[in-house]
């Protein structure tokens, strides 16, 4: 685990610190009491509901309605089409910016995927608008869906995932495959996944002439606030949005989307508030998913088993009127070494919604494709997986020759594999048996995730009763931004979490950057830092110029902030309370401003990267191919861990969700009308618990002076890669089958 | 909103009567139908609450070692009765493989008998579905189907029934008591569920207005109470529907088979009693050649019907495997993870 003692803190901090405390989650009462609302929960007076009516056809265009039968329907109180829907005025197709994605707003009649929204019914009651939705009955003039990644011609994207170069080359991969002594060509194909938040998306949207107030959730309110003001034509300050509580996000509520137009293109048709939440099923279009992809990679070794050339060349897809492109081979950039690298993606474009960020986009389809491929090397190879694994160890980033801003994946390697037992295992597969008789496989994994910021801002207090306010909108999707960013803003001020005040997740506090690639406690975390330190920097300009107070003339020396005192550096005797500064100097308040975002230079001369290595062991029944998770470890290492407690359970969920990309997950699509035919929790299977009996995250310390001045790497998403590829790998060992097709069925396995 | 009547008789009688009408049902713990009426599936006009209806909901040993366990008895009580998971551990063991916790404590048993076939396309109003729609077609047919039955199908209809509950309950000669508008009348339950033949949507032999009361099973079920299994093959360890399950019981004599019992489950539109591979076993050494050679027998006639090839040798497995766990002997407990091949096996390895 990270000590936390802080040998890269700004400063004025000293130890005494909230940060790196396991705390648990300061919203925990609330939310177990039912007290944290949810966008849902709120009910504005005179508030109607609205429901969408969704296509059933995967493409064409809308004929017309049973208007007649929906508007008659006792409690209808109007009903939405692209008829009488109002003007927008920006473009819902337009492309302001890569992050502004085409949306569905019945600005036409067309049809572009299953689950888009074609109408939206109004009533007095949920139940009224939901018969309404069910009377329009829409028609429909139908076209063949285009389905698969060969339902389509593919096309050569420019760019891929938030906007990398969709290839790259270093070095010459052919000579090297032609030199190798050893080579590999296989094909891996992941499935089209969907967030499924438990909180599904909602909104409850209220006008008051031309100024919005919205509740939603969201993890980025201020690109929202943005891209609304630009489709409605109206001042972003105008614009109010509240997000204290996500039920889970992952990416499908990072940005604007349909569905949340259009309750607020409702509220504003019928001139009352309106809640408009999605069913699940409709949370299988419009709002983002994870595109399905065929990875093939050629990798060479030489005779000793380093790598002579590593390539992937991944096909994905999109929807026909946006791009999304996950950037599946890209998670080959940075990990191991090799002298010759070589990636590339195409398309197809489909009749589905656009895919979008989906936790660990790119990396995790990506991972389980290439660490399957390494596990299938080591073996080409003769070799333990993990020492294969070392002996291709990365001391710069492969891809840019990038030192590494830190790396203790060694020591990722070590702990996890000590704790996992990983030296016991018997090189060839199908060796090991319980004693029931069940086949027994171990496999491991590398994790990695980049360490990314966004620009973030905050702002902090420090009042005449010494106690302080830190404030900036940060959003919440249940990872306990309410907690270690109120430990992180506890330390910028020097005071104990007690005594600060924190206010977050509403767009009327300062931007804290969205809350998306694992970088929202570093973006955010930085500005709450900055802004701490900016106050207290005011407020040690005060003492150290008064001649009054016992700091006068520290100037050079400095002080340190702890426990609401300013202390001498080099005199901790002589100190002075916050209260009496801004007393003496006659001041109820003093302010400090502060903005997190990455440093261009730190990143041009450094690859930053979090990382980890995973360790699995599955059984598996060796007659009914049914395959159970028994135990899991996983080691990270993501610079400076604010708070333990937090970052396991992040590391837990991620490694739950490796498990399920490996054995469980994924959008069933009827391969003639491309309507997901598991649109539903029971069906959609994701891991329960009996699924994970055993996880076990280990927090390997790093000490990473370079990543942001925190030393804050991210910890939500990189759990998910090396796990999958692990869970995969353990089948292959207690089986014997390489299964290259995921979710791994039991019919890949039972040899029928 | 979807208006619609629902009413809360007091008596048996009054529940018949009242459903009765076209486009009456009766509404137990709703865990099905209501999620069918929220999906626009089922749109029936009048609800009939039968769980006020005295006398439903009681387990009643009979002297002679049956029992008559009444249809709101909910699938965690009857699990959890002792002495009816004495007498019949197959059946405890299977219905605590279903659903979630949360569900089977408020799951009845004349719910779960009547609960409807999972199919993607049947739940899908905007597919074709002969069981939903007859004469429509049936878009599971070169759809997605690889969890579709392989027994009994027929070309209007490929679905299977999804309840644990009824497998052992079809091995061990399940009687179903209904009360109808003529009075009471019994079915045993291998008559109780129709095969799909070319009319899908007649699920079961039961009239508007029929009211199952309760589910019996006669003494000599009993029997079998020291060698009865369930084995369910899922998708994940819990919390899924069965992918093949298969219900193995077992009266031995002088460490032979004397009489067998076996039924499988998700292989067809009801649970599947297979009765040939039962023959194969009497008078039989409890050994893997026979217990093959019972398999091989159970799936007589099983055909794909879509990709789902693959369920036909791992159904065949389930019975061979089921038929081995229950001549081990019944556990003193149904294990942790029930019907599951992860439940930690006691004695010997069944695996070879
Ligand atoms: C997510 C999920 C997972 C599940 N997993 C499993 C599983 O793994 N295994 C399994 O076996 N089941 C499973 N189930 C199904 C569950 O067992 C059934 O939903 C439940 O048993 C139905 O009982 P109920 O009392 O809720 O019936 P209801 O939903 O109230 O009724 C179901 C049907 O039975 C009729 N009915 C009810 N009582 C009577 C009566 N006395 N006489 C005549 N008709 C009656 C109703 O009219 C209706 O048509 C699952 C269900 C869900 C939602
Ligand atoms: S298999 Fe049966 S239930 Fe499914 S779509 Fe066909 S007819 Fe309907």
């Amino acid at each position: 685990m990270s000590d936390i003692a802080l040998t890269s803190a700004p400063a004025h901090l000293r130890h005494g610190s909230s940060i790196g405390q396991p705390l648990t989650r300061r919203d925990g009462p609330l939310k177990v009491t039912g007290e944290a609302r949810y966008a849902a929960d709120n009910h504005p007076p005179g508030m109607l509901f609205a429901v969408l009516a969704v296509s059933t056809v995967a493409r064409g265009r809308v004929l017309g309605f049973d208007l007649a039968a929906a508007k008659g329907h006792p409690g209808v109180v109007e009903v939405m089409t692209p008829v009488n829907r109002p003007p927008l005025a920006g473009d819902p197709d337009g492309k302001e910016s890569p992050f502004a994605f085409r949306m569905d707003v019945l600005q036409n009649d067309r049809v572009r995927y299953p689950q888009q929204p074609v109408a939206v019914v109004i009533a007095e009651t949920l139940e009224a608008a939901t018969e309404g939705a069910a009377l329009l009955a829409p028609r429909y003039e139908a076209e063949p869906a285009r389905v698969g990644l060969d339902g389509a011609e593919p096309f050569a994207p420019k760019v891929v995932g938030a906007g990398n170069p969709a290839s790259a080359r270093h070095g010459d991969v052919e000579s090297g495959l032609r030199a190798a002594s050893h080579r590999l060509e296989a094909t891996y194909e992941t499935p089209a996944q969907y967030h499924n938040a438990m909180e599904p998306h909602a909104i409850v949207a209220a006008w008051d002439g031309d100024t919005l107030s919205i509740d939603t959730p969201s993890q980025g309110m201020a690109l929202t606030q943005a891209r609304i003001a630009g489709l409605f034509g109206i001042p972003p300050a105008g614009i109010t949005i509240r997000s204290p509580f996500l039920g889970g996000g992952f990416g499908s509520k990072g940005l604007l989307n349909g569905p949340q137009v259009l309750g607020i293109l409702a509220a504003r048709l019928v001139g009352r508030p309106v809640k408009l939440v999605l069913r699940r099923e409709q949370m299988y279009g419009p709002v983002g998913h994870r595109a399905p992809t065929r990875q093939t990679i050629r990798m060479g070794t030489d005779a000793g088993g380093a790598f002579t050339a590593i390539a992937n060349q991944a096909r994905t897809a999109t929807s026909t009127f946006d791009d999304f492109i996950e950037p599946a081979a890209d998670v080959a950039h940075a990990l191991y070494a090799t002298p010759a690298l070589l990636t590339g993606h195409d398309a197809v474009r489909l009749d589905t919604g656009t895919p979008m960020f989906m936790r660990a986009p790119g990396e995790a389809p990506g991972s389980i494709a290439l660490e399957s491929a390494v596990d299938e090397m080591a073996e080409a190879c003769g070799m333990d997986p993990l020492a294969f694994r070392l002996k291709n160890y990365a001391e710069v980033e492969p891809s840019s020759g990038r030192p590494f801003s830190s790396k203790a994946l060694r020591e990722c390697y070590a702990q996890g594999a000590e704790r996992f037992g990983w030296s016991r295992r018997p090189l060839a597969p199908r060796r090991m048996r319980d004693e029931a008789g069940l086949l027994v496989g171990w496999g491991m994994g590398t994790a990695i995730f980049p360490a990314l910021m966004f620009a973030g801002h905050a702002r902090a207090v420090l009042k005449a009763d010494g106690t302080g306010v830190v404030e900036t909108g940060a959003h919440d999707m249940g990872q306990g931004a309410w907690t270690a960013l109120a430990q992180i803003a506890a330390d910028g001020l020097g005071l104990p979490l007690d005594r600060i005040e924190f206010r977050s997740g509403h767009s009327a506090l300062p931007d804290a950057g969205l809350a998306g690639g694992s970088a929202h406690t570093a973006t955010a975390g930085v500005a709450i830092d900055r802004a701490g330190a900016d106050a207290i920097a005011k407020l040690a300009g005060l003492a150290t110029r008064d001649r009054r107070s016992p700091l006068f003339g520290a100037g050079n020396a400095g002080v340190v902030a702890r426990d609401g005192r300013l202390h001498r550096r080099d005199d901790e005797a002589r100190s002075e309370g916050y209260a009496d500064i801004l007393a003496r100097a006659g001041l109820g308040e003093i302010e400090g401003r502060g903005t997190g975002a990455a440093d261009p230079a730190a990143q041009a001369a450094f690859a930053m990267h979090a990382h980890g290595a995973v360790f699995a062991e599955v059984k598996v029944d060796p007659e009914f191919g049914q395959v159970r998770c028994t135990r899991l470890v996983g080691a990270f290492a993501a610079g400076r861990v604010v708070n333990p407690r937090m970052v396991r359970s992040q590391y837990k969920g991620g490694m739950v969700w490796g498990v399920s990309f490996a054995l469980h997950e994924q959008a069933v699509t009827d391969g003639r009308t491309g309507r997901v035919m598991n649109a539903n929790l029971a069906e959609y299977h994701v891991p329960v618990n009996a699924d994970v009996p055993s996880l076990e995250a280990i927090l390997v310390h790093e000490h990473d002076p370079h990543v942001n001045p925190l030393g804050i790497k991210g910890v939500g998403e990189i759990a998910i890669t090396g796990t999958a590829g692990a869970v995969a790998n353990a089948v292959w060992h207690a089986t014997g089958v390489r299964c290259r097709h995921f979710p791994i069925g039991l019919e890949q396995l039972i040899g029928v | 909103m979807n208006s619609f009547e629902f009413v809360r008789p007091a008596t048996v009688a009054e529940a018949v009567a009242a459903a009765s009408a076209p486009g009456a049902a009766y509404h137990a713990a709703g865990t099905n139908l209501l999620d069918l009426m929220k999906g626009g599936v089922a749109r029936p006009t009048r609800l009939v609450d039968v769980n006020r209806l005295p006398g439903l909901d009681r387990i009643e040993h009979a002297p002679d070692g049956g029992v008559r366990v009444g249809a709101l008895v909910r699938n965690a009580d009857l699990a959890h009765d002792p002495a009816f998971s004495r007498r019949f551990p197959a059946v405890a063991e299977a219905l605590l493989s279903g659903a979630s916790a949360q569900l089977r404590n408020a799951a009845t048993v004349g719910g779960n008998l009547l609960q409807r076939t999972r199919c993607a396309y049947f739940y899908d109003l905007a597919s074709a579905c002969n069981k939903r729609e007859p004469g429509a077609g049936c878009d599971a047919r070169g759809g997605e189907n690889r969890l579709h039955a392989v027994l009994g199908w027929s070309g209007s209809c490929i679905a299977t029934h999804p309840s644990d509950f009824c497998v052992p309950l079809a091995a061990l000669g399940a009687t179903v008591e209904i009360e109808s508008k003529a009075g009471r009348r019994d079915v045993p339950l291998l008559d109780f569920h129709r095969l799909p033949g070319a009319a899908p949507e007649r699920e079961t032999v039961l009239e508007p207005g029929d009211l199952v009361v309760a589910v019996r099973l006669p003494a000599e079920a009993a029997r079998f109470a020291a060698h009865a299994r369930y084995l369910k093959v899922r998708e994940r360890t819990s919390y899924a529907f069965a992918v093949v399950s298969a219900a193995a019981a077992l009266r031995m004599e002088a460490g032979r088979i004397a009489e067998a019992r076996i039924a499988l489950g998700g292989v067809a539109l009801k649970p599947w009693r297979a009765h040939d591979a039962e023959a194969a076993l009497a008078g039989a050494q409890p050994d893997a050649a026979s217990f093959r050679r019972a398999a091989e027998a159970a799936l007589t006639g099983a055909e794909p019907s879509g990709g789902n090839a693959f369920k036909i040798e791992l159904a065949r497995r389930i019975v061979a495997r089921a038929l081995a766990m229950a001549a081990g002997g019944t556990p003193e407990r149904v294990p942790a993870l029930p019907a599951s091949p992860f439940a930690p096996a006691p004695g010997a390895s069944v695996h070879v």
